[in-house]
């Protein structure tokens, strides 16, 4: 958390110094003092904590959470850009398994169980399958936070992982050091850019767009807390995974019922 | 959205072998971010070379120690200018420097490169020609005057006791100068080994790699640009100072392949989950600038041969010529080195899945053209600060005796 606002608060100290601040005001990232106040909505981050939760075993592969936070946040529409995306993972009887993610999974996915597919029309048996929607887990101890040079990438007081793309140079560290290939750099601002689970919604009160629109609530978002969400049901009723937890980035995106292979 | 750039794209995800994350199509970090640890470990080996004659009075490499020094300076004026020129937005590159976060292993750059740069190397290269510089001001016409006057910052004492204050401020940057230069380097090898992400990097070895790569690039850099130079003054080279260099890049390169080994041995042993795609890795798309080139060309080949002429009954044409064959090796083996590092780091996909490739562009800012521009203006450089500060013996007023009895020839 310490991270979070020491850029603001290092302009600040600086205000009260004015040869300083001639410098930057100059040089322009001065502007950065007015995002620093108070939300004009009344939003306060620091009465909130959000996560999300991803129950596996109701996922059908549909793709509709990838079309809309695609449509939601202007994403690139090309196959190389994703806020969020679905995997499908098929394991055969001989241990074999099987990836797959055709544009992000937001057409849906061909069919595996009858002879239209090649391993199975080859005489492979499939044991089990299942789907896993991936986005930026929104870790607690973040990697791409620690590496960005200049703290364009930040942990905001409500537990999410943003980017501040008037700042990022577009070094692409925190790409590199993310383990869940979560980000991109956005082709047209050329600046880091991946899932702020919707944050100009839940700001307002509303769910993320992914989160919306599932058809089956395979994706349950909400506040860790005391209050009486869906999510925090789902925390007391379940078995909860994270994804690469020896990575000790300390995700806030829980799954149930995830594989052993997921990776 | 750049057309050339989507097609490269799209081309890269026809080959694209196993299951990658769909984000990871794109590769990063290009050829220019390969260049840049190749350029910085020229510095750090250039400099450490020069240490060498001064702290440890390794006299036989006295030919050597200005040119070492100007080269490090080269190199090192060039080194930040492909991380500056593929940053998204390289106009916003002086926020490291205002609002560096103090986590990040990159935003330290700055101030490890502004330290090595100011304290440590145009300190130590003022010092040890200010004498000159006063001379050659008196005896100098035209430009070259004015030149010499300003560089010298219109110091005017060569007494003795100013000399004798020189030298041992020399010294006593060298000695600081060591260590900063062990930093530089190991530093960029830790901005790769310190990513836990990365099997490929994730290493505590790597800062240790890095560093003594950078020692045999330097070495052998320095051996070329004093082979060329001297023949293209016209001069004799000087036979024992080549012996020594090859004597040291034997060493260091040594050292550099049991360090790799000891890499691979310790992964190959301890066979993490990132092994299998690791293999798949080396033996693939790696095969050749791993095995082929940095290893066998790049290393084994070089310690055969400097072996072989440094400690057999050649006649020094044929010493000479083989050092020389060695260190244009030794290159060619650390530039794949640092892109097998880089490039080859991203070859393969975090869920330990798959491979994807690269294909390096021609023109735009991340291709070829800029790459090789960016190789060849550090000679532009070093060709520049040669005429402005003769390294050369011959060029020094200074009282030198002993003239190297090995110049024979
Ligand atoms: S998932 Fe990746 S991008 Fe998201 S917070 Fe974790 S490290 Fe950062
Ligand atoms: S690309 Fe942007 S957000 Fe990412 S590390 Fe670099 S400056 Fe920070």
């Amino acid at each position: 958390m310490s991270q979070t606002y020491d850029r603001r608060k290092f302009l600040a100290e600086m205000l009260k110094f004015p040869p300083a601040t001639i410098v930057l005001g100059v040089i322009g990232p001065v502007k950065l003092l007015a995002a620093a106040g108070a939300d004009e909505d009344g939003y306060e981050p620091t009465e909130h904590y959000y996560a999300m939760g991803i129950r596996v075993e109701e996922c059908i592969g549909c793709g509709k959470c990838v079309q809309a936070c695609k449509l939601e946040n202007d994403v690139p529409e090309e196959p190389f850009y994703f806020r969020t995306w679905v995997e499908r993972y098929i394991v055969y009887t001989d241990g074999e398994v099987q990836v797959d993610s055709p544009n992000g999974g937001m057409e849906g996915f061909p069919p595996v169980a009858d002879d239209t597919f090649p391993p199975v029309a080859a005489g492979k048996e499939i044991l089990r399958t299942f789907f896993v929607p991936k986005l930026c887990n929104h870790c607690d101890n973040p990697p791409c936070v620690q590496v960005c040079p200049v703290g364009a990438t930040f942990k905001s007081q409500d537990g999410v992982v943003l980017v501040d793309e008037d700042y990022c140079i577009g070094c692409r560290y925190c790409i590199q050091a993310c383990p869940y290939g979560a980000r991109f750099l956005d082709p047209r601002t050329h600046t880091a850019n991946k899932c702020t689970f919707c944050y100009h919604r839940i700001t307002k009160g509303l769910l993320p767009a992914c989160v919306e629109v599932c058809p089956t609530q395979a994706r349950v978002f909400g506040e860790i807390g005391d209050r009486s969400t869906p999510l925090n049901r789902m925390m007391r009723m379940s078995h909860l995974e994270v994804l690469k937890p020896h990575m000790n980035t300390e995700p806030k995106v829980y799954y149930t019922a995830l594989d052993g292979e997921v990776r | 959205m750049d057309p050339e750039h989507l097609a490269q794209l799209e081309s890269a995800l026809g080959q694209v072998t196993g299951f990658i994350y769909p984000n990871e199509v794109e590769l990063h970090w290009s050829i220019l971010i390969v260049i840049y640890p190749y350029l910085t470990g020229l510095v750090a080996g250039a400099f450490i070379l020069a240490s060498l004659e001064r702290v440890f009075n390794v006299k036989e490499l006295q030919p050597t120690y200005r040119l070492a020094l100007l080269t490090a300076l080269a190199f090192l004026i060039v080194a930040p200018m492909p991380l500056q020129a593929h940053l998204g937005h390289p106009e916003r590159a002086f926020e490291i420097f205002l609002t560096p976060n103090s986590a990040s292993a990159m935003a330290m750059f700055g101030f490890v490169y502004a330290w090595y740069l100011m304290v440590v190397l145009l300190m130590e290269i003022w010092f040890d020609y200010r004498a000159d510089l006063v001379r050659w001001r008196q005896s100098d016409k035209g430009v070259m005057k004015l030149v010499h006057w300003v560089i010298s910052l219109g110091s005017r004492d060569i007494s003795p006791a100013a000399v004798a204050f020189d030298r041992k401020a020399v010294q006593f940057i060298t000695i600081v100068g060591i260590p900063s230069a062990f930093l530089l380097h190991g530093y960029v090898g830790f901005i790769f080994g310190s990513v836990k992400a990365n099997p490929w990097w994730s290493s505590v070895l790597m800062p240790i790699v890095f560093l003594f790569s950078a020692i045999v690039s330097g070495i052998s850099m320095v051996l070329l640009i004093y082979y060329v130079t001297t023949l293209l003054r016209r001069k004799a080279l000087d036979m024992k100072c080549l012996n020594t260099l090859a004597s040291f890049l034997l060493y260091t390169l040594i050292i550099d392949l049991s360090l790799e080994a000891l890499d691979f041995i310790h992964r190959l042993y301890e066979s993490e989950e990132s092994i299998e795609i690791l293999e798949q890795l080396i033996f693939g798309k790696l095969f050749l600038s791993l095995t082929i080139v940095q290893i066998l060309l790049g290393t084994i080949v070089p310690i055969v041969f400097l072996a072989a002429a440094r400690f057999s009954e050649l006649p020094n044409e044929m010493k000479r010529m083989i050092y020389f064959v060695a260190a244009v090796l030794v290159q060619v083996g650390i530039f794949s080195t640092r892109w097998n590092v880089v490039i080859g780091g991203q070859l393969f996909s975090k869920s330990l899945r798959g491979l994807t490739a690269y294909k390096l562009e021609f023109g735009g800012q991340e291709g070829l053209l800029v790459a090789v521009g960016l190789l060849v203006l550090p000679f532009v450089i070093l060709a520049l600060l040669l005429k402005i500060l003769p390294p050369w013996e011959d060029a020094t007023t200074d009282p030198d005796p002993e003239p190297s009895e090995a110049q024979l020839t």
